[in-house]
């Protein structure tokens, strides 16, 4: 079941191969612009063969993505593509599946098959779009929306408590989670490609702009003005620093409360620091709700960016594919006949 | 041994029932095994609570196992049972009713305690096997459990492992009156508990306590036997729907050439057949639990896309939140076989009695026009052709095909006279290669002279495309909001499915004569029961005809025409009339409705009456 993503390094086929003759209907502006063009510009450099790559998205904004890759693709329905790619991955292994879905798709209707699908850890490659609304269905909250979010089905502010998507994975045992955003090119380029390494589930947040509906959720990790002191970007075994010339870091203090410190005033350099380790479950889960802590006095606390958590265990369609072997070894290859005989029969003569 | 007075019978209908706990499907199934091995045809019914373990001692609580076997055609579990073996009276309360006048009742003495009286609300003070309220019965009361504890007081066993074994018990009893062989029961046992010697040893110790027991009392002068029937010649063995339905697949997956994958949630009475598959992964199965029933269908339409023989299965509640995906199936034409085991809706309703309410649910239950083939088992053994019959329409025609068996049948068992694999027919898939492409394109929606179109597996180089739930444009593919279009998407559809009469055997009559007064329209599990109910007709003088329809979507092209020729039509159906109203609305057909809803088949008796009535003699 070796997957051909790592094993080979050469592809055939080149960025521009990917595009589809399909016209691209997202709005204007719309971040996914962005998500399609980084990923039609990393995956040549993954050593696949285009005919085995197949994008299986669910519905909403997002899930038009298959229609515009010249791979196979499967466009499906409302929160189930995780399950129909599990099905793909596990009953061809040697496929390189890409789901592509948003908050609504994989939170929200789908939200069942997320979490049991990153149980499960099959290899497959989750594009989570988070805009924290509904885009297709013209501007309802979403099940990632901000308590109070006033919008077409919420006129006087959500009243729902929402849900933080890679606390959530984690939580369900992933063991792959990262984030990035759409008007990052370089970094969400890194990210596909982080993803795409991973052996097992790998869920890639990626927040995007709605331009229509939500313009800007997510500005403040991109503006000029306030993305140094909003985003932390992660890097295994480096400290956590952000702000104005990395300044600004965050420390553990009693190994589990965060808190803010000025590398100037302070006195601390880096390896005072939280030094971030992919592989550490409980911190990664401290890195999901970082901008939850009530700061410091050192100002807000901001989200990260980059992978948070990077473990192996095995694959599902490993698991599947071995107990067939196994079962093969045991018994020997099936014999028609002789299952349908069984081991009591008699003769009429 | 005495060999006194052993009567000859034609044909017995022995009743097993006691709590749910008390091993009474076991004990049913090792009668059935030792009893086909004797040569009879026969019929079982299992008829258990939903509890899994009801309160002990009471009617909720009651199991039963039916068995039908003869020297003669056997076609249905009985009407009425001949022998009723009660281990309590709480069992002994909910069977009765189903026990011939003058029948057999063995009761377990010591089910009849104060306390077990109690639980079967017997009025304080009566005792039904210690009064006379019996007494058109021939009534055996014995101590199953005292003697069961007292033959095996030496095994070391506590009491409760004792009385596990009181079933055997009872099992000897009954392979004494029918003269049967304990030898296929103790191969079993042995089996079985491999790694508890003990409790195998246990267990055959009251079987031939039990046996001896009969032998010794004045059971010994109700000996009786049952010959052999004349079968087909042939080599026969047992089996039930549900496992007949798990075969078919394979068998359909070895004559495509195509691994399967089957997806499915444990639901009620469907999960046997997950439990089969998933004993023989050396054929290359893929059985999936999946986390709820949306995501089995979803994964098996994911394999389907990736070449897989997919299948998901469940009953009319798990179906329906199928729904949205099969219609996805519909819209991609892929193969995807659906299996519905029927129980009793709507809602969980009776999930453990059976029920055909979901024949409507299978044709047209779909969002938009979404037609599919329907296919119908007749008997536990016709589950292996029927569902066959289902792949193979489904990679033939690339479609979702729905198979329809129900409780009676996933769960009853039948002598089986069971095809070598070379009588199969073959399954052609042909996949799409590079030389479908047509000036360097591709077109996955281009058809061929029956509407189908290609299979295009991911991993073929140059055949990329994309499948979507969106309507799509003739012969690209390409999403398309044309009216014109969909219009004629829709009817290509349509007409794909109905192209599939082509291709299916025209309808035959079962019995009967080909032009008269009545023809006795049934689809499923009602085969037997209509057919053994004409036979007894025909045995009075009454002929009347019988066509048994497999294929309910599209119908077989002869059917309307089979129709003409008869001034009336009945339509028997274990539901509230749903075949009728499709053979009125297809042919405008004076149908006939004919329905039972009370999670049991019909009886015998049931259809001859409503056919005499009819026939106004």
């Amino acid at each position: 079941m070796a997957s051909t993503q790592t094993t080979e390094k050469t592809s055939n086929f080149t960025s521009k191969d990917l595009v589809s003759d399909q016209d691209i209907r997202w709005c204007p502006g719309c971040g996914d612009y962005s998500i399609l063009k980084q990923v039609q510009k990393v995956l040549p450099e993954l050593g696949l063969k285009k005919e085995n790559i197949v994008f299986v998205s669910g519905i909403g904004c997002s899930s038009r993505f298959p229609y515009y890759m010249n791979t196979y693709g499967m466009h499906t329905i409302h929160g189930r593509a995780a399950s129909i790619a599990t099905g793909l991955k596990v009953s061809r292994p040697e496929l390189s599946v890409w789901v592509v879905t948003g908050d609504g798709d994989s939170l929200s209707i789908g939200g069942n098959h997320f979490i049991h699908t990153l149980r499960k850890n099959p290899n497959l490659n989750i594009l989570l779009f988070n805009n924290e609304i509904y885009g297709l269905t013209k501007g309802q909250f979403s099940p990632t929306s901000p308590e109070g979010k006033v919008t077409k089905s919420s006129p006087m502010g959500s009243v729902e408590h929402p849900f933080n998507p890679l606390a959530l994975a984690l939580g369900a045992d992933a063991t792959f989670v990262a984030r990035s955003m759409d008007r990052d090119p370089k970094h969400l380029q890194a990210m596909i490609r982080r993803s795409a390494e991973h052996k097992g589930t790998s869920l890639l947040e990626i927040y995007q702009n709605c331009n229509v509906f939500n313009d800007g959720a997510f500005f403040e990790f991109t503006d000029r003005a306030t993305k140094t002191d909003r985003a932390l970007f992660l890097e295994h075994g480096k400290p956590l620093t952000f702000g104005a010339e990395n300044r600004k870091g965050i420390r553990l203090r009693d190994g589990c409360q965060p808190e803010i410190v000025d590398l100037e005033k302070g006195g601390l350099s880096e390896s005072d620091l939280w030094i971030h380790d992919e592989k550490d479950s409980l911190k990664a889960g401290l890195l999901a709700r970082l901008p939850e802590n009530a700061g410091n006095g050192q100002g807000e606390f901001p989200s990260a960016f980059g992978v948070f958590y990077a473990i192996e265990r095995y694959c599902l369609e490993e698991a599947v594919n071995a107990q067939i072997k196994k079962a093969r070894e045991r018994m020997g290859d099936g014999e028609l006949d002789a299952l349908i005989r069984g081991d009591h029969v008699w003769e009429i003569k | 041994m005495s060999k006194e007075k052993i009567q000859f019978k034609t044909n017995v209908v022995i009743r097993f029932a006691g709590d749910s706990g008390d091993g009474i499907q076991l004990t049913g199934t090792q009668f059935t095994t030792s009893t086909a091995l004797a040569g009879n045809d026969l019929a079982t019914y299992p008829d258990y609570p939903a509890e899994i373990r009801a309160p002990a001692g009471t009617i909720a609580g009651v199991s039963g196992f039916q068995l039908h076997f003869g020297s003669d055609e056997v076609h249905t579990s009985g009407d009425y049972s001949d022998v009723l073996v009660v281990m309590n009276a709480a069992a002994l309360k909910a069977n009765l009713s189903h026990l011939k006048k003058g029948g057999i009742i063995i009761a377990n003495e010591d089910g009849f305690d104060e306390k077990n009286l109690r639980l079967a609300k017997y009025p304080e003070g009566e005792n039904p096997i210690r009064d006379d309220s019996l007494e058109e019965y021939q009534v055996h009361i014995v101590p199953v459990t005292k003697l069961t504890r007292e033959c095996l007081k030496d095994t070391g066993l506590g009491v409760r492992d004792m009385d596990r074994s009181k079933n055997m018990f009872v099992l000897g009893l009954l392979y004494y009156m029918y003269n049967r062989s304990m030898d296929p029961t103790i191969q079993f046992l042995e089996s079985k508990f491999a790694k508890k010697p003990e409790v195998a040893e246990a267990n055959v110790k009251a079987m031939k306590a039990g046996y001896s027991f009969a032998d010794t009392t004045e059971i010994q002068h109700g000996r009786f036997e049952v010959k052999a029937a004349p079968m087909v010649k042939g080599t026969y063995r047992s089996i039930m729907g549900n496992q007949a339905t798990a075969f078919g697949l394979i068998a359909a997956s070895r004559r495509a050439n195509l691994p399967i994958y089957y997806a499915t949630y444990p639901i009620t009475p469907a999960s046997d057949i997950l439990h089969e598959l998933s004993r023989h992964k050396n054929f290359g199965v893929v059985t999936v639990q999946a986390e709820d029933e949306i995501s089995a269908v979803a994964s098996a339409i994911g394999a389907s896309f990736g070449g897989s023989l997919a299948v998901t299965a469940s009953a009319g509640p798990g179906i329906s939140l199928k729904t949205e995906a099969i219609s996805l199936a519909t819209i991609y034409e892929i193969p995807l076989v659906v299996c519905d085991i029927q129980r009793a809706g709507p809602s969980t309703g009776l999930p453990t009695k059976m029920e055909q309410a979901d024949l409507m649910q299978a044709i047209y239950g779909r969002p938009g026009e979404a037609p599919l083939p329907v296919v119908a088992a007749t008997s536990p053994a016709d589950c292996f052709d029927a569902v066959f019959e289902a792949c193979r329409i489904a990679l033939e025609f690339m479609t979702p095909v729905f198979f329809l068996s129900d409780g009676y049948l996933a769960n009853g068992a039948e002598p089986w006279r069971f095809p070598s694999s070379s009588d199969l027919k073959e399954i052609r898939v042909g996949f799409a290669t590079e030389a479908d492409k047509e000036n360097g394109v591709y077109h996955p929606y281009k058809r061929d002279e029956r509407l189908v179109r290609k299979w295009a597996r991911p991993g073929t180089p140059g055949l990329e495309h994309r499948i979507g739930g969106l309507e799509k444009e003739d012969v690209t593919g390409n999403v398309s909001y044309d009216p014109d279009n969909h219009e004629t998407m829709v009817k290509i559809r349509q007409q794909k499915v109905d192209n599939i009469a082509d291709h299916i055997p025209l309808q035959e009559l079962d019995s009967g004569p080909e032009k008269g007064e009545l023809l006795v329209i049934g689809w499923g599990s009602t085969y037997g029961t209509i057919k053994a109910a004409l036979k007894q007709l025909r045995e009075e003088g009454v002929d009347v005809a019988h066509a048994h329809l497999r294929y309910l979507n599209p119908f077989p092209k002869n059917l309307g025409e089979l129709i003409k020729n008869y001034d009336r039509i009945l339509v028997p159906e274990v539901n509230n009339g749903q075949l009728v109203r499709l053979l009125r609305d297809q042919f405008l057909a004076p149908a006939i409705p004919y329905n039972k809803i009370k999670g049991q088949p019909f009886a015998v008796a049931e259809i001859k009456n409503r056919i005499w009535e009819l026939l106004n003699r």
